[in-house]
């Protein structure tokens, strides 16, 4: 049995019709040596403004894995991502996600959508936007934390815990309209991680940030998701930083999509015909890949469809 | 009004309650602040103050209309508010909140035009009830005098109500206005929470009318929100501020127009207008302050909590 047969008999033998059943299975799946994927796609199609932008798309991420979504702007790679959380509907195939139809166990995902930068007048704290993430989709008027007791506590702990662990403790209680893009970006993945996720979906959360804090956020996302099987579908322009955490690649051009190892799809050959401009691989004395040219650099300015 | 301001307040203030015109006005007036205090918050902070607007000055027509038709103008306002509100929810962005770079665009031309024929109709309603001009600026700009038990009892019930929705919808209507993308992909039904923010707003803005007159309803709605946003960045805090400032602008206004000869609406804009204003130095002089502070604390770059945050 190939490894895709595997999942897929997983999948169809162990699919769970609530999310209890879904917690349960998931062991089980571990125990017989068969990880269920936490994202699956088969032969998934999307269409949006009924052009379809991708198609045909079969892959799995499995539970645990650093997976990053590369291609060239306009691919749909945004869109990938909305699939994922049933914010889009698919056009055909089928997409299940922790166990389920799209959409139904979002509250186990942490999603950072692209690129937001909130006005500068926008008068909330930073850490007013990372506990809504905690129960902000909960009715009614949240009562004063001090009237709360240990739960409103707790909640406040976990507030704290997490924006420390995103290093954003020194501007989380300033108004988010004036930290700078990257302090924003930070406090939004602190957001995401709130409610321990057991699938992040980050749609370029190293846009905005330096050199330096690409670095470290990328650590800090594979760190979580090494220490807490969280895991991780990622758009990306820039792969460098990424490279020396990635499980797999997902490529998508010329609407469908390619995924496999960095070292199968990180080739000067792949890229090259992926972005229509050439691009080389290079490996430094370390053993590491560098990709160099820029993806999305004008240098022609049709898009490569 | 009367005249005989005494400057001992107890004496005043006992001098006013005598009235039983100015007992209600001071009821609809609470009422009335608490409720815009409220979601005037949550309507700046979603920045739609622009609907928020039209909504007000489509009760003019509404109100109008019902006087002409010889109905009670509550009802001219109630009804064109929320049925304005459902309008606008159903438009084609939702009334969602205008978070995104392209703003309201199509949207906001579409209420604006519509804004223009609203008040161009109630002008016609109020020339065709020949009705005194009074009631023409009355209904513009408010008045002290007009408030009768059934319009407070009204008042009453549409404001609990109100809140009381307010109240469930307080925290997804938070996070649907800072976080939209977000929101709906945690499962808040943004566009159903839109939707019934655009109706509190109506409520709301009908029931500010009744007190400050349709064109001055933005005194009670938009100004103690914008000044508690000025002064703190915390939601609750935030809420609460803009619930107190609306409640003494609107106390302070109708007891300053009980003793001068100008109207109420002048007033309560005006003790608006300078909370604002002072808010707005404060908010100035405290970040010059914050400013200075952490470019003096700019090389130890640790995780030390910002002390100027509010
Ligand atoms: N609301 C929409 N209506 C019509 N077409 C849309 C809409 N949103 C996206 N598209 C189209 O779908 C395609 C994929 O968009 P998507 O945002 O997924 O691209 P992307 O790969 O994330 O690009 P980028 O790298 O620029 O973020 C684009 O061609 C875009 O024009
Ligand atoms: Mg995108």
């Amino acid at each position: 049995m190939t490894r895709s047969e595997a999942v897929r008999h997983a999948a169809t033998t162990t699919l769970p019709s609530d999310g209890a059943s879904a917690a349960q299975s998931r062991p089980q799946a571990a125990a017989t040596g068969v990880p269920l994927a936490v994202v699956s796609l088969e032969g998934a199609s999307v269409a949006v403004g009924g052009r379809t932008v991708w198609s045909g798309v079969s892959l799995q991420v499995q539970a645990g894995q650093f997976v990053a979504v590369l291609g060239p702007n306009g691919v749909g790679k945004s869109t990938m991502l909305k699939a994922v959380l049933g914010l889009v509907p698919l056009s055909g195939g089928r997409v299940t996600v922790l166990g389920e139809r799209p959409g139904r166990r979002n509250a186990a995902i942490g999603y950072l959508p692209q690129r937001r930068a909130f006005d500068p007048g926008t008068r909330i704290r930073g850490v007013d936007i990372v506990r809504l993430g905690l129960d902000g989709d909960r009715w009614g008027t949240p009562l004063p934390g001090w009237l709360r007791g240990s739960k409103g506590r707790a909640a406040r702990a976990r507030v704290a815990e997490v924006i420390d662990l995103v290093g954003a403790t020194g501007y989380a209680r300033r108004p988010i309209g004036q930290c700078s893009g990257g302090e924003q970006q930070r406090l939004l993945i602190a957001q995401a991680l709130v409610r321990r996720p057991q699938l992040l979906v980050l749609d370029e959360p190293l846009d905005s940030l330096d050199v330096t804090n690409q670095a470290s956020v990328s650590a800090l996302i594979q760190e979580v998701c090494r220490s807490q099987g969280v895991a991780v579908l990622l758009v990306a322009h820039d792969v460098n930083p990424l490279m020396p955490y990635l499980d797999q690649v997902i490529y998508l051009a010329h609407g469908g999509a390619v995924m496999g190892s960095p070292e199968q799809v990180i080739t000067a050959d792949t890229l090259t015909m992926l972005y229509g401009t050439p691009i080389d691989v290079l490996r430094d004395r370390a053993g590491r890949l560098v990709v160099v040219g820029q993806p999305d650099a004008p240098t022609d300015h049709r898009l490569p469809r | 009004m009367s005249s005989g301001l005494s400057w001992n307040l107890a004496d005043d203030v006992r001098q006013m309650l005598v009235f039983h015109f100015m007992l209600n006005a001071l009821r609809a007036g609470t009422i009335v602040a608490v409720v815009a205090g409220a979601v005037g918050y949550f309507m700046v902070l979603r920045r739609q103050a622009f609907a928020g607007h039209t909504l007000a000055v489509i009760g003019f027509p509404g109100a109008a209309g019902a006087t002409w038709l010889g109905l009670s103008p509550v009802f001219g306002y109630f009804g064109i508010c929320i049925a304005g509100a459902l309008v606008i929810a159903a438009l084609p962005s939702g009334g969602r909140a205008n978070a995104g770079l392209g703003g309201y665009g199509e949207e906001s031309a579409v209420i604006g035009t519509v804004q223009a024929f609203a008040l161009a109709c109630g002008f016609l309603f109020v020339s065709l009830y020949k009705g005194f001009l009074s009631g023409l600026n009355n209904l513009l700009f408010g008045t002290i005098i007009g408030v009768s038990d059934d319009q407070v009892l009204v008042l009453l019930i549409a404001g609990v109500g109100c809140l009381a929705m307010l109240m469930v919808l307080a925290r997804p209507l938070l996070f649907s206005s800072v976080d939209g993308a977000v929101a709906r992909a945690r499962g808040v039904p943004v566009r159903v929470v839109a939707a019934g923010f655009l109706v509190l707003l109506g409520l709301a803005a009908a029931g500010t009318s009744q007190v400050t007159g349709s064109l001055l309803v933005f005194a009670l709605l938009v100004a103690p929100a914008a000044t508690a946003a000025r002064l703190t960045a915390r939601p609750a805090l935030g809420l609460t501020l803009s619930v107190f400032i609306a409640l003494v602008v609107t106390w302070a206004g109708e007891t300053i127009a009980f003793f001068s000869p100008y109207p109420i609406g002048f007033w309560v804009s005006s003790l608006a207008f300078a909370a604002f204003l002072l808010a707005t130095g404060f908010r100035a002089v405290s970040d010059r302050h914050g400013q200075r502070r952490s470019r003096a604390s700019a090389r130890p770059m640790g995780n030390r909590v910002a002390a100027g945050a509010v």
